[in-house]
């Protein structure tokens, strides 16, 4: 029987699976937007996100069909109640983040005529048509989501770090079992 | 003169006039199959060309087409099809993408703004398709090509459809750091639907 006071080893791969694809997308994003002109270093990088992108909607699918199944061990019990709730709110937002960010990036990347190709062999459904007023405005939200992700997951590693350099109450062993002592 | 000589002289002329005549007759018969050849209906047919970046297809459409078509399945010796292609009018449905394929790296528009296709031979495939061969010309080069083409009728015009695949690198579209093929693929799949009205 697994220990209701710790998290699954599954729960653990997929959170850190899912934090380096995020983060590479997100770099990538930012590094992609910033190139000048049209060259073909340029639309590599851009694939390379949408791909990453696909990723992170599969494995938060993966993530959430899991959590459904397998109880996430309480909070601690010592932390107190305001804490707890900021943290719940942020990994509600969080968990939304990873399927709401690469939506919307779909749909961003089909509005403006490129159906999306995964990894360069499986074309993956085409639900809109080419739009390109709509294209425009998913740009934005596509930027406001991961933009308002990166933020909340800048808050999520400071508020484990506080945990575990400051009030030293075990919350970082969870994710990163090796720190327990 | 003796009456061998003039009836040598009649025969003659009257070979000549045979020769005049079926010359004037032959080039009566070239006239008038040259008058089956009809220009295209522009405003009813497309020319795209589909390109793939890492797997994605991304198509556009040349706006601006031109060309005869003379086609009689009874007479494919005579028959031909000559097409002419606006480059410049090459649409995407993206701004920034339509103004950079125009650019000296790919089309280069300014310098070659017209493609041109002319059939030299047109072969009856079976199953009502036939193989059109002839020469394409596209950024100052011309390569021999070959297709099958599927004509029907529809209503007063002939419609032809099919699809004519080149290798975009055979033309120097595409060139410098876009040569390379892993990430635009060298074939182009050229589509055509070509409308002519049937010329009476």
């Amino acid at each position: 029987m697994s220990n209701p006071y710790r998290y699954t080893r599954t729960a653990i791969g997929l959170h850190w699976i899912i934090a380096f694809l995020v983060i590479a997308a997100f770099g990538l994003g930012l590094v992609m937007t910033s190139m000048p002109g049209f060259t073909p270093t340029k639309l590599k990088y851009f694939s390379w996100h949408k791909w990453l992108g696909v990723t992170v909607f599969i494995f938060a699918v993966l993530r959430v069909l899991w959590r459904m199944t397998h109880a996430a061990p309480p909070l601690i019990a010592t932390i107190p109640r305001l804490q707890q709730i900021v943290a719940q709110a942020v990994h509600v937002l969080l968990y939304l983040l990873i399927f709401a960010a690469p939506l919307s990036g779909y749909f961003y990347s089909l509005a403006a005529g490129f159906p999306v190709v995964y990894l360069g062999m499986f074309p993956l459904p085409v639900l809109i048509d080419p739009n390109p007023a709509l294209a425009q405005t998913l740009e934005e939200v596509h930027q406001v989501l991961v933009y308002t992700m990166a933020g909340l997951v800048g808050l999520h590693v400071l508020g484990a770090l506080k945990h575990h350099i400051i009030d030293r109450d075990g919350t970082l062993a969870r994710m990163l079992p090796f720190l327990e002592r | 003169m003796s009456k061998i000589e003039q009836s040598v002289i009649q025969s003659r002329a009257i070979q000549r006039a045979r020769i005049g005549l079926s010359l004037v007759l032959l080039a009566t018969l070239g006239v008038s199959a040259a008058a089956h050849a009809v220009p295209i209906d522009a405003s009813q047919s497309t020319v795209t060309a589909t390109g793939k970046q890492l797997g994605v297809p991304v198509v556009g459409k040349f706006k601006k087409i031109s060309g005869d078509v003379n086609f009689n399945p009874a007479q494919l010796a005579s028959s031909y099809a000559k097409m002419q292609i606006e480059v410049g009018s090459y649409d995407m449905g993206m701004a920034d993408y339509n103004k950079n394929v125009l650019g000296a790296d790919w089309f280069d528009a300014g310098k070659y703004p017209k493609a041109t296709f002319n059939s030299t031979t047109i072969a009856p495939l079976g199953g009502g398709a036939y193989q059109v061969t002839g020469n394409f010309s596209l950024k100052g080069k011309m390569q021999g090509v070959s297709f099958p083409v599927t004509p029907k009728v529809v209503g007063a015009n002939q419609v032809f459809d099919g699809v004519l695949t080149i290798k975009r690198n055979a033309f120097g579209v595409g060139s410098g750091d876009w040569a390379d093929t892993s990430v635009v693929a060298d074939e182009v799949a050229i589509k055509f639907h070509i409308v002519v009205p049937t010329h009476k």
